[in-house]
């Protein structure tokens, strides 16, 4: 039954969800030191699959490994995904010495979405990122651009360790900012040379904006951001059910069954990653 | 009801062999696991438990899934296909029935599973009654009657006979097929002997062990949270013995193996008591080895049926009982942190 | 039932209540009477469990690997309760510096040999509920009726042999046979290995390890498998595995451990011990010990601590490889 072949002895075979499509990466971009963005299609340049924002795919390199990356690009974005990895362990040392023209295994979409299309429909958004963890919400803010009309006031609050750590900065400079109704913050940890925007964590900064808890927030960085931004947002008035994250957890099957995202009943890969912070507080303290 | 003399027991085998793939408990080097039955394999009644459980005939320790070849930047996937032929699993006692219910939740649904969902299709379960219990069982603790499996064919040892009834159309087919080595008799004889047993199962040291204190509805966060967790950890070894011979334990990993030629992805069990087990490149969420003893047990008697309508994720078949290295196990934590009657 | 355990439980007792110690590294009572487990006793009252009878098989050593880090604050001295075989294991961790000696009391208890519940079981022996000894025999009663087993017949299998009842290191002893000496020939199941041709010996390997489950309940036992992280764990080393794939992995996993504890291993016995599938581990590692012996002169790891083994130490009278085909493989 492989894919290059055109016998139909296992037509009727039911595929198992473990099994990865054959995908091809069409294009890499350089976002950071050490992020890449990949763009990656089917081998004919057909769609892999459809996803919506928040939603996960698993990546395979056989020999290396497999696992859970979210997808950086916009569901509106049909002909391909995208997602930007950062490098930090045996795969994505892999995935970066990659070329344009491997192929790979792709399976997915994963995962509960953020709710784009429910509960965020017709409200402000804060969208709150730090470093990599932009890469959830560059979908979820790109689909949103798309469907301008259906949310209220935007404001994107983005913040790096530094000015060459901003993932995808051309496109944050060139079309986010200057959105209809849409503010852009940028920060970074320390001062640099070159840099004349605002200097210091994302937590301080948010709570300088000091943002009216009228909008409905979304987070995503590393663990201490978000504990520390989601105190900023308590303390600023906000409710925890207004405020919504992804957790991040060990991965391997993608779809609730190895064990290893488990967590409380839930297992991050299925029922997550996507996370409505009232609901993270149901949970053992283990992510 | 149909029987068969006890003692012609492994005709019987031989017959249901003929037809097609039997597994049931097999020695190797003096002990019993579930294995395929070749000519000479005779059946031993006195055997209660197998070392590993019936699980591994539907969800094997180690399975291939995929096989990639790399041809410079090209990739070709070709995935193994689910095993598709009938076979027979005998000599099933009621709490490793009852744990292919617990696997099913998880495997057999939203997704599938294929590998074990093929393998479920085409397996019929042919369950032999426990005639001798032992100390370490607690199955009715979960509501398990062991004088009722409810496997495709149910069978009592009732004197010199093996007694059996099929209880599905797969165990009415397989009854069938064994036509003329099968006379009918009526319940008197498997009635005695349930109640035969029924009345050991009551007399055992664990008769009384309950559920008190876990389920869907006390709080998990103060079962979580309870001190106890640390001693109870303290001497566990971090082994996966409880967790390989456990027959609900479903969590696996999927590895690459790189034979030169090909590289095969296979699935093996795993254990959530192994360090590595949520280790990422950027750490794990539970560093510490009372969090992974915590969470085998948590998932059992708390995460699972909260996940599955109140289902227990144990089946208290004893095995952890029997062969954890320092006996530490499911009922000393359930005795420890459970409520009283 | 050892004849020191009230002894035992009473002087543990004292020594926390004073001060002496913080913590207790011992065996707490089971559910059943032969289920006792390897647990760390933090207070007094929690010393209402511990016990020390025939079924305290296992070998506490490793533990202080761990315990005897203190935890900050921590004044009084871990105790660890060590019967005479235990104490070589312990040494050879001190030989290794992975204990830190001064936070450790060892309370050495004597012992008469230790009984195997699965021996028991394998007489025939079920649905046990209590039992009873008497002049070396063991009274078990179980719900079909009760039956008398000789203790001598289900003696784990580590102490079929014994080592002797002298224990080599401790801060305090309690024992009325710390005089006796080894009983019975350790090597002879070796030996009958060695006496097979090469066919029977792999065919017999073959179907012991066969079974193997790859649940590192030998590896995680065992005093001598003490490294901080394991080849066989470390993904970056490649050989990282879960599962025998195929049957090579199958005989090389117990075979390199046996020849990584090769001269470190103070034949515990635990490895055999814990096998849930029985295998008799313990054979290969005495395979070495006599090779050893025979190569070097006799050779006990953990008589002493900071003793410099044979297989780490250079003599211009050691053996040339040459010796494997003098011994044509065996």
């Amino acid at each position: 039954m492989s894919e290059n072949c055109t016998c139909h002895c296992h037509d009727g075979m039911e595929r198992d969800m473990l099994i990865p499509q054959l995908a091809v990466v069409t294009a890499i971009r350089q976002d950071t030191p050490d992020v890449k963005t990949f763009r990656v299609e089917g081998l004919n340049g057909e769609k892999l699959f459809d996803h919506m924002p928040g939603q996960c795919a698993m990546v395979t390199l056989p020999g290396v490994g497999e696992a859970m990356f979210s997808i950086t690009s916009s569901p509106t974005l049909t002909e391909y995904k995208e997602f930007s990895i950062k490098r930090c362990g045996e795969l994505t040392d892999a995935l970066h010495a990659m070329e344009v023209g491997q192929q790979i295994g792709v399976r997915g979409p994963y995962g509960k979405q953020f709710p784009v299309d429910t509960e965020f429909k017709g409200k402000n958004l804060l969208f709150i990122a730090g470093g990599i963890g932009l890469a959830p919400l560059h979908s979820v803010i790109n689909y949103v651009r798309a469907n301008r009309k259906d949310y209220g006031h935007v404001d994107i609050l983005y913040g790096s360790r530094s000015a060459d750590d901003l993932v995808d900065y051309d496109e944050i400079k060139n079309e986010w900012i200057g959105e209809e109704d849409t503010n852009v913050y940028i920060t970074i940890d320390r001062p640099q040379e070159g840099w004349d925007g605002h200097v210091g964590f994302v937590p301080a900064y948010l709570k300088e904006l000091a943002f009216e808890p009228n909008c409905t927030a979304i987070i995503c960085g590393p663990p201490i951001m978000i504990k520390f931004v989601l105190q900023a947002l308590i303390e600023m008035g906000f409710d925890k059910t207004q405020v919504y994250t992804t957790l991040e957890l060990k991965m391997k099957c993608g779809i609730g069954k190895c064990g290893r995202c488990n967590i409380g009943s839930k297992y991050v890969c299925k029922d997550g990653p996507v996370f409505r912070c009232d609901e993270i507080d149901e949970l053992p303290n283990e992510y | 009801m149909k029987k068969i003399a006890f003692s012609q027991i492994d005709n019987l085998l031989a017959a249901i062999a003929a037809t097609q793939k039997l597994y049931m408990p097999v020695e190797t080097a003096g002990q019993y696991n579930y294995g395929e039955w070749t000519p000479g394999t005779t059946y031993n009644p006195d055997v209660l438990h197998t070392v590993k459980s019936a699980k591994s005939v539907f969800f094997p320790q180690s399975e291939d899934l995929i096989r990639f070849k790399r041809d410079g930047m090209n990739l070709s996937i070709s995935p193994v296909a689910p095993e598709d032929e009938d076979f027979v699993v005998f000599g099933v006692h009621a709490c490793d029935v009852k744990g292919f219910a617990v696997l099913d939740r998880v495997f057999l649904y939203d997704p599938v599973d294929a590998y074990y969902t093929s393998r479920r299709k085409h397996g019929t379960i042919f369950s032999v009654m426990c005639k001798a219990p032992e100390e370490t069982c607690f199955c009715g603790a979960f509501g398990i009657d062991a004088t009722e499996p409810g496997a495709d064919v149910d069978s009592w040892i009732a004197d010199d006979a093996l007694v059996m009834r099929a209880n599905t159309e797969k165990g009415e087919k397989l009854l069938e097929s064994l036509g003329s080595l099968l006379t009918d008799c009526d319940d008197t004889a498997a009635d005695q002997a349930k109640a035969e047993t029924k009345e050991i199962l009551g007399k055992l040291p664990l008769a009384d062990l309950n559920t008190n204190g876990f389920g869907k509805d006390v709080d998990l966060l103060t079962l979580f949270n309870r001190p106890e967790w640390k001693e109870l950890a303290s001497g566990c070894l971090g082994c996966g013995t409880c967790t390989y011979v456990c027959p609900t334990c479903q969590c696996y990993d999927v590895r690459d193996y790189n034979t030169g030629k090909e590289i095969q992805r296979f699935r093996v069990w795993d254990s959530c008591m192994y360090s590595d087990f949520t280790m990422m490149a950027h750490g794990t969420n539970r560093p510490d080895h009372t969090q992974r003893f915590r969470q085998r047990f948590m998932h059992k008697l708390k995460y699972y049926p909260d996940r599955y309508e109140g289902v227990f994720g144990c089946v208290g078949c004893g095995r952890c009982l029997q062969k954890c290295p320092i006996s530490m196990n499911i009922v000393k934590v359930m005795k420890k942190l459970g409520g009283e009657a | 039932m050892q004849r020191v355990s009230a002894k035992v439980l009473e002087r543990v007792r004292q020594l926390m209540a004073d001060g002496t110690v913080a913590k207790v590294v011992g065996w707490k009572k089971g559910e059943f009477f032969y289920d006792c487990a390897p647990s760390v006793f933090e207070t007094v009252e929690s010393l209402d469990d511990l016990v020390y009878d025939s079924f305290c098989a296992s070998n506490l050593s490793k533990y202080m690997i761990k315990n005897s880090v203190l935890p900050e604050g921590q004044t009084g001295k871990v105790l660890v309760l060590l019967k005479p075989c235990d104490t070589y294991s312990f040494n050879q961790l001190l030989t290794e510096h992975r204990i830190q000696r001064d936070n450790v009391y060892i309370l050495g208890v004597g012992c008469e040999g230790m009984v195997d519940i699965e021996k028991v079981k394998a007489q025939g022996v079920k649905g046990i509920i209590g039992a009873s000894e008497k002049d070396g025999i063991l009274t078990v009663e179980t719900v079909y009726g009760n039956k008398d087993v000789a203790v001598r017949d289900v003696l784990v299998n580590k102490c079929e042999t014994c080592k002797g009842k002298t224990h080599v290191i401790y801060d305090e002893l309690i024992s009325e046979n710390e005089d006796e000496g080894p009983a019975g020939d350790r090597f002879e199941g070796v030996r009958a290995l060695e006496a097979m041709t090469s066919e029977e010996r792999f065919a017999f390997w073959k179907a012991e390890l066969s079974k193997c489950i790859r649940c590192n309940a030998c590896r995680n036992a065992c005093p001598a498998c003490s490294c901080r992280k394991c080849v066989f764990d470390n993904n970056a080393s490649g050989i990282a595995s879960k599962a025998n794939t195929d049957s090579f992995e199958e005989k090389m996993f117990h075979i390199i451990r046996a020849f990584h504890v090769a001269g470190r291993c103070t034949d515990c016995g635990e490895c055999t011990r814990v096998c849930p599938q029985g295998i008799p581990l313990h054979l290969f590692n005495r395979k070495y010990i006599k090779d050893i012996n025979e190569f070097y002169g006799d050779y006990s790891a953990g008589e002493t601590a900071g003793q410099r083994g044979p297989l780490i130490n250079f003599t211009l009278n050691d053996v040339e490889p040459q010796i494997v085909s003098d011994r044509e493989g065996n």
